[in-house]
């Protein structure tokens, strides 16, 4: 096993942080621990890392008890979400900085770094100092520095959160491909569940100090284990105690088998448009449909249409 | 309009008669006569033996407070013990109580009768000597380097010395390679305050001293000895000395101090 966490807890003052969780990660595998803010899925991280003790529990790396090592003895490579770059070093020497502090011989830290800078596209920049780099930059010179040290884990607490939507995007589909070429077991952690399903092999889904899922993208999306999970991978319509997709709501003009409802909205986000309807009862539900077959409907506001849910769930 | 002129005059007028006037006037008085008549009161063994002690204690001073300003800031700032927020507030006691007080204090310590007064019967002299100068001129010079380092250190945060730790740093290569070139320009200011404010230490000084010629008169006693003496060139002369350090030392900073946000 790449990573193992048995039983952690962690309070802060009173206030639970972590509650008994336990999860394996398999080396080799990038995880995402996903989950909203106060969940505590960065204290997980922090904990894994050694930069927080837990209050109980063991974390194991490589099958090897971590749990009362520092973390400077773990062998970890970590990257904030606000980059922490040294402020007063270059590119550079940011980068050269773990193979200084291991005394390695000043022509392999020559060649590690050239070849670091390189993978993450920053040769360059290798003079400039952090201020003089956009935040995208930035984040691929923290990743530069933590790999340089041939860490047996990489751990990313939101390294992409500060970044704005688009750099944010590409940056994801890049440490994919990084991924795929270095196989360093890999531990992302974001509140987003679009980021987590496009980079992760696998996801651990917190909330309030708990493990409320651990599996595949496609797992948590199909298979959700409570009603939570359901709300938190994707949209979802809540129709008494029955959960229904959108994209599992079918739409049609001819009465047949289904419920008769009206075009309330139509939101269009480019090959796909959200139809928000309102049935009788006064219940809303919205429906999911391609823009082409909305448009072979021809959907507009006040329409009577009838519609027949799919794959529904109900949780107890 | 008319309001911007006023603040504007107010301001520069303000400076110019109370702090431009003044020091223009001693410069003015030293070279009243000439270059000469100030050098020679400026060499003569005495005042450069008070010289010489001045930069003594000045040098022991900022060396000791340096070394203990950051220590106690970063205790202060990432430290977790109680009894911080009390400390905090004792670093400042030397700004408000008067040398005066300061001097007498260690005067009651060290002086016969004191709780070390009887180190002099074993020969280690304090009172009147090197020692209690160099201690009373520590003392009112405590927080400056702590009061500089204290907000740098709040400022950068921990992040890059956690950073700096899962990079396999350990306690001391943190400390030495990451925050203490992140606070450099804070710690500087600080020896720069402390320097200037050492050198011109006059009160506590004054009282634990003695004031005995070419032994324990420093630069500011001198200058005092040589006032009432009515040796007014001497006076300012060694004025102009006192000042030309502090100016320098302020100097060299400035020169040095790279420019606000030009990449560090």
């Amino acid at each position: 096993m790449g990573i193992t966490v048995v039983e952690v807890s962690k309070h802060f003052n009173g206030h639970v942080a972590l509650e008994d969780v336990s999860l394996s990660i398999a080396s080799g595998s990038l995880t995402a621990l996903l989950g909203p803010s106060g969940s505590g899925k960065s204290t997980l991280l922090r904990v894994i890392a050694g930069l927080e003790k837990p209050d109980s529990g063991q974390v194991l790396i490589e099958d090897l008890d971590v749990t009362n090592q520092p973390a400077r003895q773990r062998g970890i490579g970590f990257v904030f979400q606000h980059y922490a770059a040294f402020k007063h070093m270059t590119v550079w020497d940011n980068v050269a900085f773990g193979l200084k502090i291991r005394r390695r011989k000043r022509g392999e830290i020559r060649e590690r770094v050239a070849e670091l800078l390189q993978l993450v596209q920053l040769e360059p920049f290798a003079k400039r100092y952090p201020a003089q780099l956009s935040g995208g930059q930035r984040q691929r010179m923290a990743l530069a520095r933590a790999l340089a040290v041939d860490p047996r884990v990489l751990l990313l607490d939101e390294p992409f959160g500060a970044l704005d939507a688009r750099v944010r995007k590409e940056l994801r589909a890049w440490l994919r491909r990084l991924h795929d070429q270095t196989h360093v077991t890999t531990i992302i952690v974001t509140h987003d569940q679009e980021e987590a399903m496009e980079v992760a092999d696998q996801i651990a889904l917190l909330h309030e100090g708990r493990i409320e899922q651990v599996g595949s993208p496609r797992d948590l999306y199909d298979q959700p284990a409570n009603e939570f999970v359901m709300g938190f991978v994707g949209p979802v319509n809540k129709i008494g105690d029955t959960l229904v997709r959108p994209s599992h709501v079918e739409v049609a003009l001819e009465p047949g088998a289904g419920d008769e409802a009206m075009v309330e909205r139509i939101v269009h986000l480019g090959f796909e448009v959200r139809v928000e309807l309102v049935r009788h009862d006064g219940t809303h539900i919205s429906a999911q449909l391609t823009s082409d077959e909305a448009e072979q409907l021809e959907l507009e506001r006040g329409r009577i249409v009838y519609i027949r849910t799919s794959r529904e769930r109900i949780f107890q | 309009m008319l309001a911007r002129y006023a603040l504007r005059f107010g301001v520069l007028g303000y400076l110019a008669f109370l702090l431009l006037v003044p020091v223009g006037m001693i410069f003015y008085r030293t070279f009243e006569h000439g270059f000469w008549p100030a050098w020679h009161a400026v060499t003569t063994p005495a005042a450069r033996h008070a010289l010489w002690l001045t930069i003594l204690i000045a040098a022991i001073t900022v060396a000791c407070n340096t070394v203990f300003g950051v220590a106690l800031a970063h205790w202060l700032v990432r430290g977790r013990s109680r009894g911080r927020g009390l400390v905090n507030a004792i670093i400042d006691l030397p700004l408000a109580l008067s040398p005066v007080v300061v001097g007498l204090s260690l005067v009651f310590l060290y002086g016969t009768g004191g709780w070390f007064g009887g180190l002099a019967d074993h020969g280690i002299k304090i009172l009147f000597a090197l020692p209690a100068m160099v201690l009373a001129t520590i003392f009112v010079t405590i927080p400056f380097v702590v009061r500089e380092v204290v907000p740098v250190l709040r400022e950068i945060g921990t992040e890059q010395e956690q950073a700096a730790e899962t990079l396999g740093a350990s306690g001391f290569q943190v400390f030495r390679r990451v925050t203490l070139p992140a606070i450099r320009w804070g710690v500087a200011y600080g020896v720069v305050l402390t320097l200037a404010r050492a050198i011109g230490e006059f009160g506590a000084v004054s009282v634990v001293s003695g004031r005995i010629e070419g032994q324990t008169q420093t630069m500011t006693l001198f200058v005092s000895a040589q006032y009432e003496n009515f040796d007014y060139v001497g006076a300012y002369a060694a004025a102009v000395v006192l000042a030309l350090i502090a100016f320098a030392a302020v100097v060299v900073m400035k020169v040095f101090r790279p420019k606000e946000g030009a990449g560090y």
